[in-house]
């Protein structure tokens, strides 16, 4: 253990390619693209569903069937198809995501109390304003706990990019096991777990801006 | 990697050949010999094909397949739970010694020879190897004219390796190509363990060459190419029977060294594709073996 400290201050790990720095960016890279893409396609599917409440039954198993999905295999599919890249580390982490950020968006929105919204549509708000000034606004911290969930499984499960030759932190936790430095294990593993922290604590600065302080008690 | 899945693979397998692993001794007044193997296809299937050859010559058998790594059934046969291995030379040379340096199949039997402990030999090596070897794709080979490691010289610095992670560190992988041979490539990628990521990555030219061993009956099926390793870089792998002296008499210790002077890598990787492409019973691959070889 006390070896993992050594190598992570050790001035040797935070220069060059094989540097913390760079596997630090090239994990933050892998996660960040997986992440944007997984809300650009879960949170519009979640709010269509949600809003008109068609379809839940059908999206919600299918994307719980799909978290049951094991990322190394979905990984090891996608390699065979289509070879190693960047390709075969995204889909799989994007497939680890999309579940919680769907089904948190799609609850969110069905959970908003039906009063609230005829009361909007009362009000004269057109369809896509019930949307973005009521429906929105309070499920918004179940949509954002989808995301923060989704995150910290991507930074978590992204060393799989080290799998299948590319970088990222995982790189010192398949190259320390297969070389037996178990100190460079270690050390990938603390600082995979410190980014994990860092992005949870992210997104609990995030809820507490864009979360309206009436909501904020729930 | 391989050989966790392999490992898989053959766990079902065992079950099957588990009625085999009863209890020995029934009939016939010689000692049982007991024939073990580590757990991964190829070493089983090497087990059941010394087993039938033993068993052809009325020698009593009891089959112990697919027990686990070389630490464990090393201690078994040195304590004499098992009477004979089938065994690769250069990596129980360097089980035994960490610092060997031997590479070619006759120094390394000769060391072999003097760090086994007094109760254990070796018998004859066959020319079947299970080694690390460098493969291209057809298209590779003959883009850049290679049959050897040695002509990749003028093509290596425009070409990407790509193996096991601590084929980037040690001698018998980058740093050995470049000493012995002179080579340095664009760049190296780590992959698994001669899996299917390196093989993928390898059929989709992502990586131009690819760390795999010889036996493997992924370079049939994508029609790679092996490059021959003139300076013996990567050391022997012969497939070797490892023998407790006071369990395999000299009748019996014949029949091993039949077995070998006939196995040669084509023929075991031959074998290793019905087992591991055609899905086909270790057991019933050996006797068929054994029996268009002549040893039954």
């Amino acid at each position: 253990m006390s070896g993992a400290f050594d190598w992570l201050f050790s001035s040797a790990q935070w220069s060059g390619v094989d540097g913390i720095p760079t596997r630090l960016a090239e994990h933050l890279y892998y996660s960040v693209v997986a992440l944007l893409l997984a809300v650009v396609i879960a949170v519009p599917l979640g709010l269509l569903i949600g809003h008109t409440n068609r379809g839940g039954f059908l999206v919600v198993n299918l994307a719980n069937a799909g978290r049951a999905l094991p990322t190394t295999g979905v990984l090891l599919l996608v390699v065979v198809i289509v070879g190693i890249g960047f390709l075969p580390v995204v889909i799989p982490l994007m497939a680890l995501a999309i579940p919680p950020i769907l089904v948190n968006t799609y609850e969110g929105i069905r959970q908003v109390e039906p009063e609230l919204v005829d009361a909007s549509r009362g009000v004269g708000l057109r369809e896509r304003q019930v949307l973005s000034k009521v429906e929105i606004p309070v499920a918004l911290p179940l949509i954002l706990l989808g995301i923060r969930t989704a995150a910290l499984q991507i930074v978590s499960t992204a060393t799989i990019a080290a799998f299948v030759g590319l970088g990222g932190l995982g790189r010192y936790i398949f190259d320390g096991l297969a070389r037996q430095e178990y100190q460079t294990v270690i050390g990938g593993a603390i600082l995979v777990v410190a980014l994990a922290l860092l992005t949870e604590l992210l997104f609990v600065g995030v809820q507490r801006l864009l979360v309206s302080p009436g909501l904020r008690s729930r | 990697m391989s050989r966790v899945i392999r490992g898989a693979v053959v766990a079902v397998l065992a079950l099957a050949l588990l009625p085999a692993c009863g209890g020995g001794g029934g009939s016939g007044s010689g000692k049982t010999v007991v024939v073990g193997s580590a757990n991964f296809p190829e070493n089983v299937l090497l087990a059941q094909i010394y087993a039938q050859a033993l068993q052809a010559k009325d020698v009593t058998v009891d089959v112990k397949a697919n027990i686990g790594a070389r630490e464990l059934i090393y201690k078994q046969i040195e304590s004499g739970g098992l009477s004979v291995l089938p065994e690769y030379n250069g990596a129980l040379l360097a089980y035994l010694d960490k610092t060997a340096t031997a590479t070619s199949t006759e120094d390394v039997n000769a060391a072999l020879k003097a760090k086994l402990p007094a109760g254990l030999a070796i018998l004859n090596s066959s020319k079947a190897e299970d080694k690390d070897a460098l493969n291209v794709t057809r298209a590779t080979a003959d883009k850049y004219s290679l049959k050897t490691i040695e002509d990749l010289k003028a093509g290596a610095k425009d070409l990407i390796l790509g193996g096991p992670p601590e084929f980037k560190t040690r001698q018998q992988g980058v740093v050995g190509l470049k000493d012995v041979y002179g080579l340095e490539f664009k760049e190296f990628r780590s992959l698994d363990t001669a899996g299917p990521v390196t093989v993928a990555a390898l059929s989709k030219n992502d990586i131009q060459v690819a760390n795999l061993f010889t036996t493997d009956p992924a370079i049939a099926v994508n029609n790679f190419v092996v490059l021959d390793d003139p300076k013996n870089l990567f050391s022997s792998q012969n497939v070797t029977p490892l023998i407790n002296k006071a369990a395999v008499d000299s009748a019996a210790q014949t029949v091993l060294n039949n077995v070998s002077e006939k196995l040669d890598t084509p023929t075991l990787t031959q074998l290793m594709r019905q087992v591991a492409v055609d899905k086909k019973d270790p057991d019933t691959v050996a006797k068929n073996w054994l029996k268009s070889a002549g040893l039954v």
